[in-house]
């Protein structure tokens, strides 16, 4: 299916601060594309870019193949962190808005019909990002730009976000996805890596993870190895049972047997917040 | 010291918020509360932190001085710099001063935070918010350490630094209790504890649930929902047979802990307490 969303060589800058730098990016339509990227990384901006809701300094953007409209965001379905709902309106009040604004007839769909009456800043916020989710769908938006769509939502109410996302992926709509999660990440069929605005990994989840390795220690006493390996200035975590550390198994080896502890230390695959984390850290030195 | 809830249940106008929650929290272990927005993990941290009354069950927790207590918003002044912050903590918990300084240097050396001594607090970046909370937290060297999802919203990389400061508070002895929506971090948990709408549905060691994940899980490639009880991972489906029979075309699969969330959830509404409208 064709490119909905791309951008060649963009750039925001504001003032002296380079938001985005050079991002070449494609959303098509089918597949579902996760944006990751710590806090500041550029991610929210590059979302407003590609939605002409921001202007590049550099490069080009097109939204179905011509330059962010009106008339090319009224296929767009997008929900910001911020939900984009009226607080002060009813559940069936924002859905009838967005309904006059779209000029669609859609009902109110049965999963937030119960809340209908409800204001939607007393909902809760599992609820209102049910609604918010609803609402951004209403029209049947060729592609869907969602930013951290499920932050709060039980894992069965995400689950069911998620079973929303893949039936409009399968019907055709492209996704764009920014997350934290790194099991929403693993849902998505690419990533992209952004860092001090740049896209600083592409690939599915297992080429970003690519080679990368940790030594995994397994002992009687965790909470000593950990000590033992932190004080020993290694990058370490407790995970699964294990001690898990970004260095070499030698390493690893020596610092605990000096300190009298008997370990199995082995090497084992990244997983995926281990790879991000040193993706963007070695980025970022 | 073995500190936590038992069987504890608080009722807030007219109905539970909390059903009957165990919570353990044991010296030098780390116990995760998972569960979404409104299952009750505040409250079990509220009523472990004594800032809400229960109405049955009992409560183990050490001198109200001897707590570090993070709520999910705040836990530091936005208007005092960071060394103002940890100047009224060190003073609101007493701390004698040369211990007030060894101590203000040491968390700020643990949190990364030495470098922003004259910033104010309500202008650091998110993480870094967090970050010195839990530094605030740990200054007294509380015996428990209560903690409400100190990562929501903070990247992996911040998220990577927080977990090395609760575990290094764990690893020095504190009972750690923390609450999260990220289901991977029960991995880091030597004790979870499922939580929706006030209840708990299931609680061990990171193994026991998902060891516990009742009948069979399969997967399901692409295309139609493969049977009622199913739902999306990534582009295939899961499929959860609670009798143990699955759909064909389905490959088991071992449970992961957003499956034995998933299916504990599920078979909570299967038993009929759950409703379709729940955030």
């Amino acid at each position: 299916m064709g490119i909905l969303a791309e951008s060649a060589a963009v750039c925001r800058r504001f003032g002296s601060f380079t938001a985005v730098s050079g991002v070449d990016i494609a959303v098509s339509g089918g597949e579902v594309v996760g944006l990751l990227g710590a806090n500041g990384a550029g991610k929210t901006t590059l979302i407003r870019l590609l939605l002409g809701l921001a202007e590049p300094t550099q490069g080009t953007v097109a939204l179905f193949g011509s330059l962010p409209s009106i008339a090319t965001r009224r296929r767009v379905g997008y929900v910001p962190q911020t939900l984009g709902l009226y607080a002060g309106l009813t559940v069936a009040q924002n859905w009838s808005f967005t309904a006059a604004a779209f000029g669609t007839h859609a009902p109110l769909p049965a999963r937030i019909a119960g809340w209908r009456r409800e204001l939607v800043g007393g909902l809760p916020l599992g609820a209102q990002r049910q609604v918010a989710f609803a609402v951004a769908l209403s029209h049947e938006p060729e592609l869907l730009v969602l930013d951290e769509p499920t932050s709060g939502v039980s894992p069965l109410g995400r689950a069911r976000l998620w079973e929303e996302i893949r039936s409009a992926a399968s019907r055709g709509a492209g996704v764009l996805v920014t997350t934290h999660y790194m099991e929403e990440a693993e849902q998505c069929d690419r990533l992209l890596v952004m860092a001090a605005g740049r896209v600083v990994a592409a690939g599915t989840a297992s080429q970003i993870v690519g080679g990368r390795t940790v030594a995994e220690a397994r002992c009687e006493d965790n909470n000593r190895a950990f000590t033992v390996l932190d004080e020993g200035g290694i990058a370490v975590q407790l995970l699964g049972g294990a001690v898990r550390a970004s260095a070499e198994p030698g390493a690893v080896s020596a610092l605990l047997s000096g300190a009298g502890i008997d370990a199995d230390v082995s090497l084992v695959p990244a997983n995926l917040e281990e790879a991000f984390v040193d993706i963007v850290t070695s980025r970022a030195a | 010291m073995s500190w936590g809830l038992d069987d504890v249940r608080v009722s807030r106008g007219g109905s539970l918020a909390l059903a009957g929650a165990t919570v353990p929290a044991d010296p030098g272990r780390i116990t995760v509360l998972v569960g979404g927005d409104g299952a009750g993990k505040s409250t079990c941290l509220g009523v472990l932190a004594g800032l809400i009354e229960p109405a049955a069950g009992f409560v183990r927790r050490p001198a109200k001085e001897r707590i570090g207590y993070v709520p999910a918003t705040g836990g530091i002044y936005a208007d005092l710099t960071v060394e103002e912050n940890l100047a009224f903590f060190a003073a609101a918990y007493r701390l004698p001063g040369a211990e007030r300084r060894g101590r203000s240097a040491e968390i700020l050396r643990q949190t990364g935070l030495a470098g922003a001594t004259t910033r104010l607090g309500g202008q650091l970046s998110g993480g870094m918010q967090r970050k010195l909370a839990v530094g605030l937290a740990l200054l007294h060297e509380p015996e428990l350490l209560i903690l409400d999802e100190p990562t929501t919203g903070v990247d992996p990389v911040s998220r990577a630094e927080l977990w090395r400061l609760i575990s290094r508070a764990a690893a020095s002895g504190t009972a750690v209790v923390v609450s999260t929506t990220y289901l991977n971090e029960a991995a880091r948990a030597a004790r979870v504890v499922l939580l929706a709408a006030g209840s708990v549905l299931a609680s061990g060691s990171p193994e026991d649930i998902l060891g516990g994940v009742p009948g069979l899980l399969g997967s399901s490639a692409d295309g139609a929902r493969p049977a009622e009880l199913s739902w999306r991972r990534g582009a295939s489906w899961r499929v959860w047979a609670p009798a143990g029979r699955l759909p064909d075309g389905a490959r088991q699969v071992l449970p992961d802990f957003e499956d034995a969330v998933v299916v504990a959830e599920l078979g909570r509404e299967l038993a009929g307490h759950g409703s379709e409208q729940e955030g």
